[in-house]
């Protein structure tokens, strides 16, 4: 059977810290109608807050006015596509960001495990990124039938 | 403001429980700090527990706040443990490796002994 599209979702929000929580549950809900089990859905809500946080925190330093792009589509063989895009700073050192552990936080009290989580909780990950321009990461799963 | 998480704290024969309700990421992890860390430096507890079961989400935010507390409640010369994390919570302290460093307890007997049995596989 031919993978086809479905449905599809588009959210596009400042990058302010509050809006983490919405933009989790606006997803999960388009989510629900694939009826996903509570652990494929903990796990695609886990990565998207991850993909979110970077785009607050990192892409645009807590300045609380960039935007945040969240697409969403589901395919016909269940697999669900997020896309998460910003128009912030971008990586110098992707690989380097993307390495577990790896932080710029000075406090300490975070621990550089973003990208690890959005890796280990979806099948597949994408990240692209332009210094200046910005970073996309796409997170793929496909869910359980 | 309004917050998604919330901490209550009890104090009774040295030990401070912390109980964290509701959904702790980047956004809310502040306010919860702030709240647990006054708890510790206000009792000075023999033990302190972080009571995981009423956490309804967290994200890598989490791990810092539980890790950060851990730090500081070792500084007073406490205990630490962590009690009755859901199934996806669980599932980011071991993908995180804390659960190698800091004990994790199911409140239910028979839970934690069936637990530990899994572990030791």
């Amino acid at each position: 059977m031919k993978k086809e599209k479905i449905n599809e979702m588009n959210l596009c929000f400042p990058a302010k810290s509050r809006n983490e929580g919405f933009a989790r549950q606006a997803v999960c809900a388009f989510l629900a109608q694939l009826d996903p089990t509570v652990e494929e859905l903990a796990d695609l809500r886990t990565a998207l807050s991850e993909a979110v946080t970077n785009c607050v925190v990192h892409a645009y330093k807590d300045d609380g006015r960039g935007k945040i792009y969240i697409s969403v589509s589901l395919y016909s063989d269940r697999t669900v596509r997020m896309t998460v895009k910003d128009k912030g700073c971008g990586m110098e050192e992707p690989e380097k960001c993307m390495e577990p552990l790896y932080t710029t936080d000075k406090s300490g009290e975070r621990g550089g495990m973003g990208f690890a989580i959005m890796r280990c909780f979806s099948d597949d990950m994408k990240v692209k990124t332009a210094v200046g321009k910005g970073t996309t990461v796409t997170l793929c799963k496909k869910l359980s039938a | 403001m309004m917050q998604n998480a919330d901490v209550k704290s009890s104090f009774c024969d040295g030990m401070l429980r912390l109980t964290v309700i509701g959904e702790i990421d980047h956004h809310s992890a502040a306010s919860a700090r702030e709240k647990m860390d006054a708890a510790i430096f206000l009792y000075r507890p023999k033990t302190t527990v972080l009571c995981l079961g009423e956490l309804d989400f967290m994200d890598s935010s989490g791990l810092g706040l539980i890790l950060g507390r851990y730090r500081k409640a070792m500084g007073v010369g406490s205990d630490f443990w962590l009690e009755d994390p859901t199934p996806s919570t669980h599932k980011i302290l071991r993908l995180a490796g804390v659960d190698r460093m800091i004990q994790i307890k199911i409140g239910d007997k028979t839970k934690e002994s069936q637990h530990e049995k899994r572990e030791d596989q």
